[in-house]
């Protein structure tokens, strides 16, 4: 039996008619669970995060997101094509999702006490009994063979992928979640299983809900749905990346464009530096068109269609990605142009107009952030998986507005010196 | 003003949601609908303006016009500044953006309630008071082209969607793509986007739907006192160019740079506005589901997991288009399988379709999907707002929404297969395959 252990409670004023109050507990194995009580529609959506994403992929590229795409291709009795009529002849959804250091399993049911009970029940098996039959596991694997050929014919996905694995050399976040063929083809069920029984614990999940069940039954529902997995441990801490050698790599793509990504270490999710960097960012490339970058490389020069740059929070330093695509003889040009508005803005900083602009429109926008069940189940869920405090999202508008110019400047400085700029450029073939 | 109704019927056997208040829908003297639907969930609200233009009604020699306009649409009016809009929403808080599609071209906001009258009064601004620069045009339309390099040119599937829907229709403008032929785009004038603005950005031309925080009556006072004084422009006349009957299997390749084949195959199927008789679209509604939406669907089910001939397989059909479009089936084959083996596969499933009647189960499934794809389809507000002003810009009155699953719920499997009969035939059918064609010399082999 599992105990429930209530931690604490957070009332979130966001200006909504109802406050939104998240709720956090952990289950006596160690679950950490996120809650918000919806009760205005119908509808349950619930998420559990294992830390099991690609970075646990060891010698073994594309294990972990193999294995999180087998969930939903057997469990328990049912195999894959009775299992998808069993939810889907509910309307129930269920998708798998694999990140760098996130397995995502998404749940939406509506809240109908008969549907929501086998909604949970077969969860609680897709997440702790996967059958991985041999056909499913080689179906999968065909699938997975032919999403590698369409990423490997998309100049945009080549580039990224190109720009990772410059980025982070032998750190587990460099290789492509997908994996690679000959190592797919290794891949066998025990080795799955293996790191099923390994990653896929109580002690090693996160679960959120949010949606028209109270408390005491989104407790009852966790219980359920956890109780059937080993206890285990919280995966270890991932090692941090090795600083990399920055350059630029070129590879000649047949296509009419040439992919432009830059990037460098970025951010932890617990960064001292998160809200400088993250609001330098906003200016610089990360509103859209009216950052920095969109607006000099789009709006004024009309050169790229997508022009943006973003951090990428995770365990340790995840990336920082500046990308653009343009006709292959104007590419140089354009690498060009964004180096030296990169420079300029490390040098310079925001200016006051500039900074007041991203306050605004970062600190206005929170509201929407929040708008819906599925946002808020987003929210909470990565709150709780990274372990950030539950006063994360009250406080995050203050600390937004307490940012200064000279804050940013120092944090760009120090940590994104251009001298650190890591370039790829993918395309330049004649079609 | 018009107080048309306001009318939510609740056909589903659902909990009376208290967050949710009713639909209400005006017109204002000049024409122009206004569709409310309160949700107080959030104190945020969604704006989308929608009007009645896309690529398909453009001509040949200027396709890709509504969606350039669209671009320009950011780039000021008399009171504005170019990309100005976008700051001004930015400053507020808020998202903004735009879409075009076939048949409609659609700007929206998404902000704090508060200042939903900023974001109506830009959008009565740039209805009527567009300033089309010759520079900003020139550098606008160099983007668009950037945009038709990355999402079709260098897009393998891209193109091949493109060739097919251009191939399949001989007359219908649902041949042009949205972006427009690269030609077009590399000709268009300031002259062409100016007599396409003056022709359709009329304000009986447009539909504005908010969805959000707000109570119906503030919204249409808003709405009145900034959109109830644009005159309504004249527009030319528009003349209908229907598809001719089809004769026979249509069949194309398209052979690029690739590594990964694919399969479309659509059936010209006809939507709401073609139907001899209603029920006929619901039963295609069924039908697609069953045949290839989800992960229970046959094409799944059988294509891909029994005969293990794809490895993803589905199946689209939209009945409430503006004008009728296909039925597509569409299949990524597995390693080795031939293009044309899966075509077999598919028209297998086609063809039980036509000789038995999907089981009660397969039917039940649909309609328990239509009844919990309704309710979810409530969580985000720029869903539901898209869902009516869709429907509304296709010339269908949003309360269809509403009356789906009951239709549904009348189709029975006789009809399945009498629609499956009557519309997945060859002489409605065009098949298109993506051949991945050698590389240039130069190009890196892969490992």
């Amino acid at each position: 039996m599992i105990r429930q252990v209530f931690l604490m409670s957070l009332l979130l004023l966001t200006g909504a008619a109802q406050a939104l109050e998240i709720q956090s507990w952990r289950t006596a194995q160690g679950t950490r669970v996120m809650y918000a009580h919806a009760p205005q529609l119908p509808m349950v959506d619930l998420s559990v995060l294992f830390d099991a994403g690609s970075a646990r992929d060891g010698a073994q590229p594309g294990k972990a997101r193999l294995l999180n795409q087998l969930l939903l291709e057997g469990a328990g009795e049912w195999d894959a094509d009775a299992l998808a009529r069993h939810l889907e002849s509910r309307g129930i959804e269920i998708s798998t999702r694999v990140g760098r250091d996130i397995a995502w399993i998404n749940m939406r049911s509506l809240s109908d006490k008969s549907i929501l009970t086998v909604a949970l029940d077969t969860l609680a098996e897709v997440i702790a009994s996967p059958r991985l039959d041999a056909d499913a596991i080689a179906r999968v694997k065909e699938r997975t063979l032919a999403e590698l050929r369409l990423s490997r014919q998309s100049a945009e996905n080549v580039a990224e992928q190109m720009l990772m694995q410059a980025l982070y050399g032998k750190h587990p976040y460099a290789h492509d979640p997908l994996g690679d063929a000959s190592s797919l083809a290794r891949l066998d069920a025990g080795q799955l299983r293996a790191f099923h029984e390994q990653y896929y614990t109580a002690a090693n999940a996160v679960v959120a809900v949010v949606g028209n069940v109270d408390r005491n039954q989104a407790e009852l529902l966790v219980k359920r749905l956890v109780g059937s997995l080993e206890a285990g441990e919280k995966a270890a801490p991932l090692p941090p990346p090795e600083k990399p050698k920055p350059g630029i790599q070129r590879k000649r793509f047949p296509a009419s464009q040439t992919h432009i990504n830059m990037g460098m270490l970025g951010i932890r999710r617990d960064d001292a530096d998160y809200f400088p960097l993250l609001v330098g960012n906003h200016i610089l490339g990360g509103s859209g068109l009216t950052s920095i970058m969109g607006e000099e490389v789009r709006n004024k020069r009309g050169l790229s269609y997508g022009i943006s740059s973003r951090f990428t929070p995770l365990w340790v330093q995840g990336p920082w990605m500046l990308s653009a695509q343009t006709k292959n003889d104007q590419a140089e040009s354009t690498r060009q142009l964004m180096v030296a508005l990169l420079r300029d803005f490390i040098d310079e900083g925001p200016d006051e107009k500039q900074l007041e602009a991203a306050k605004k429109h970062l600190v206005g926008g929170f509201p929407l952030k929040l708008a819906s069940n599925r946002k808020i189940l987003q929210q909470i869920a990565v709150l709780g998986f990274y372990d950030l405090p539950l006063n994360w999202l009250d406080t995050w508008a203050t600390k937004v507005e307490q940012v200064s110019a000279s804050q940013v400047r120092r944090a760009f400085r120090r940590r994104m010196p251009v001298k650190n700029l890591v370039t790829v450029m993918v395309g330049g073939a004649k079609q | 003003m018009r107080l048309l109704c306001s009318l939510f019927v609740g056909f589903l056997a659902l909990p009376v949601l208290a967050a949710q208040g009713k639909v209400e829908e005006f017109v204002l003297d000049n024409g122009m609908k206004v569709i409310v639907q309160p949700d107080h969930r959030a104190a945020v609200v969604v704006s989308q303006l929608w009007y009645k233009v896309g690529s398909s009604y453009e001509l040949p020699g200027t396709t890709g016009v509504s969606h350039v306009l669209e671009h320009m649409m950011f780039k000021g009016t008399k009171k504005v500044g170019p990309d100005e809009f976008s700051r001004i929403i930015a400053a507020l808080g808020g998202s903004e953006n735009a879409f075009t599609g076939g048949d409609y071209t659609a700007y929206f906001e998404t902000l704090s309630k508060q200042h939903l009258e900023r974001a109506l009064e830009l959008e009565a601004d740039r209805m009527h008071n567009l300033q089309l620069d010759e520079k900003e045009f020139r550098r606008e339309v160099a983007v668009v082209r950037e945009e038709r390099r990355l999402r079709t040119d260098d897009n393998p599937n891209g193109l091949l969607w493109e060739q097919f829907n251009a191939v399949a229709w001989r007359v219908s403008p649902y041949r042009n793509p949205i972006i427009g032929w690269m030609h077009d785009l590399e000709t268009m004038t300031v002259a062409d986007l100016q007599q396409w603005y003056e022709q359709w950005y009329s304000p009986d031309n447009a539909i504005l739907v908010v969805v959000g925080d707000v109570q119906p009556l503030e919204v249409l006072t808003l709405a009145k006192k900034h959109f109830e004084p644009l005159p309504v422009r004249k527009r030319r006349g528009y003349k209908a160019r229907p598809e001719p009957a089809q004769k026979g299997v249509t069949r194309l390749t398209v052979s690029v740079p690739a590594k990964q084949p694919i399969l479309f195959m659509g059936y010209k199927s006809p939507a709401m506005v073609d139907v001899e008789e209603p029920w006929e679209a619901y039963a295609l509604v069924v039908l697609n589901s069953v045949l290839g939406e989800g992960d229970s669907s046959r094409l799944t089910s059988r294509v891909v997991r029994e005969q293990k001939l794809a490895v993803s397989a589905g199946s689209s059909y939209d009945a409430f288009s503006r004008l009728s479009g296909m039925l597509v089936l569409e299949a990524v084959p597995a390693e080795g399988v031939a293009l044309e083996a899966v075509e077999k596969a598919l028209r297998e499933q086609v063809a039980s379709l036509q000789n038995e009647p999907i089981s009660k189960e397969e039917l039940q499934r649909v309609v328990n999907q239509t009844v919990a794809k309704k309710v979810f389809a409530r969580d985000s507000l720029f869903y539901q707002a898209m869902l009516i002003g869709m429907r509304e810009t296709n010339g269908y009155d949003w309360k269809t929404l509403d009356q789906e699953l009951q239709h549904i719920r009348k189709i029975t499997p006789r009809q399945v297969q009498a629609v499956a009969r009557k519309y997945l035939v060859d002489a409605r059918l065009t098949v298109a395959m993506l051949e991945p064609g050698k590389a240039p010399a130069g190009e890196e082999k892969e490992p």
